[in-house]
């Protein structure tokens, strides 16, 4: 049982809005980076891309975060991910760079994301932009650019659907399944 | 929704165990690992925690450094022993020596022994996983692992690619995981050496046997060169060495017949002018140290696709 809570003109609104909040926050879109962590927020932040350069008709870099080394729950009997490439081809100094990711709920998937920033060089400051935000967090983290805010209760599931790897564009959320 | 990644075995032994699958996820795998190892700060958190035992009862420097940079990369706390300095000179059998190695609770053992089947022994032995990294004349997965990450590399798939593996093939275990592994991959293999260093029956293994250097490389996609073992040339295998490097040393004249787009791997160490010319193998075509970056690479993958559930398990 699953039922559709943005459709696919939610979404284009909702990073339309992000895309313009960015640039507002940032005073335009000089020294400003996307990263988007794998899967869905690789696909998140290219669409902010396109977005911010129609606005603003400027180049912002792009960059890809894999999260999977630095994951809390690596070894603790859960299947291993598959490891997917980490690609960010620019110097993070100086930057501002926002993460970008599909749903944010526990937090520590962006815990992670900050720690494997961190590796890469020092940011001016990092942001966040998710999507979802569904609460139930497990950390300190808050996002700075939410899409929706989505009260869901824990045990059921919230999935973000994307174009470029599911064909449509929904958020859903689903009974938990057994 | 998130795919995950798991190898049919427990141990690193031989290639025979692994199906295309689980080579396809060991390479894709080091092929996301390969970026690390471009960073400022070289080091993912990943085996934080973790002890990995390299055991070398044999000489290495590429293989032995390989594996511990790889550890060290993934965070992992990394122990060398060779067998020079170990209480292996005072008498302690493989066994006892893997048994109490396994009482101080390693999570992997990368072993290196002159046997054959040393490696599969001590995996009987212990509950942490095992990676053959040599074992006398019978096999070296990680270095077929990266000759094949390296093919890749340049030439986008294996399917249908055909291999010449030239030299001692009858002594090389770098010979034996790679037919394996190449043939799993649905890759072609031609071995290219005198009839003496050819063990006899590998027929049955499906690869083609040519006794000739020129006539065995002239379609080849990718030629791999053997070191000539110095240290076995007491068997009256070859007349002398220079009789061998005159008929089966890869030179730039036999270059010319074959394509631009053939690949050159060694496994190193390098005999200079012996098995492989000078200029061959500091030329263009030449794959040789692309090999040894990504022997690091597939031997984090290893351990990456190795690493157990951790005994202090919160859950």
């Amino acid at each position: 049982m699953s039922s559709i809570l943005l459709n696919q003109k939610d979404i284009a609104r909702a990073i339309s809005r992000i895309s313009h909040e960015i640039l507002e926050k940032n005073k335009g879109a000089e020294n400003i980076a996307l990263i988007g962590i794998r899967t869905r927020g690789v696909t998140f932040s290219s669409r902010l891309k396109q977005k911010i350069t129609d606005i603003e008709n400027t180049d912002v870099p792009l960059g890809a975060l894999d999260i999977t080394l630095y994951r809390d729950d690596l070894g603790t009997g859960l299947q291993k991910p598959q490891l997917k490439k980490t690609e960010i081809a620019f110097a993070l100094e100086g930057k501002h760079v926002v993460l970008c990711d599909d749903v944010l709920f526990t937090g520590r998937t962006i815990r992670a994301a900050i720690d494997a920033l961190m590796d890469f060089g020092r940011p001016a400051s990092v942001q966040l932009a998710v999507l979802i935000d569904r609460g139930h967090r497990e950390l300190p983290i808050r996002p700075d650019y939410v899409g929706k805010n989505l009260p869901t209760p824990k045990s059921k599931r919230v999935q973000v659907h994307l174009k470029e790897i599911d064909e449509e564009d929904k958020v859903i959320i689903q009974e938990p399944v057994k | 929704m998130t795919e995950t990644a798991a190898l049919s075995q427990q141990n690193i032994i031989t290639t025979k165990d692994l199906d295309a699958n689980d080579i396809q996820l060991i390479l894709d795998t080091a092929d996301s690992f390969k970026e690390i190892s471009t960073r400022a700060i070289k080091k993912v958190p990943t085996l934080r925690g973790r002890t990995i035992i390299n055991l070398f009862f044999e000489p290495s420097t590429r293989t032995r450094t390989s594996f511990e940079i790889a550890g060290k990369r993934l965070s992992a706390d990394v122990i060398n022993i060779s067998g020079a300095g170990s209480s292996v000179v005072k008498g302690e059998s493989l066994i006892d020596t893997a048994k109490n190695l396994e009482a101080m609770s390693p999570d992997i053992l990368v072993v290196r022994h002159n046997c054959s089947g040393a490696p599969s022994l001590i995996s009987e032995f212990v509950n942490c996983p095992v990676i053959n990294a040599g074992d006398g004349m019978h096999e070296h997965p990680s270095q077929s692992f990266l000759d094949l990450l390296t093919i890749r590399e340049h030439k986008g798939s294996l399917k249908g690619l055909k291999v010449a593996i030239v030299g001692d093939i009858a002594h090389s275990r770098v010979a034996r995981s790679n037919i394996q592994a190449m043939q799993t991959m649905g890759m072609k293999v031609k071995v290219v050496a005198p009839p003496t260093l050819i063990p006899v029956g590998i027929e049955k293994m499906g690869v083609d046997v040519c006794y000739d250097l020129g006539q065995g490389i002239k379609d080849a996609d990718v030629i791999m060169i053997l070191r000539i073992q110095l240290e076995r040339q007491n068997q009256g295998l070859l007349s002398s060495l220079r009789e061998y490097s005159n008929y089966f040393c890869l030179t730039t004249n036999h270059l010319s017949n074959v394509s631009d787009e053939t690949l050159i791997i060694h496994p190193g160490p390098v005999n200079r002018g012996i098995e492989i010319s000078l200029d061959v193998l500091e030329g263009p075509r030449s794959m040789i140290l692309n090999q040894v970056t990504n022997g690091v690479a597939v031997r984090m993958a290893l351990f990456y696709l190795l690493l157990g559930e951790s005994d202090a398990n919160p859950n």
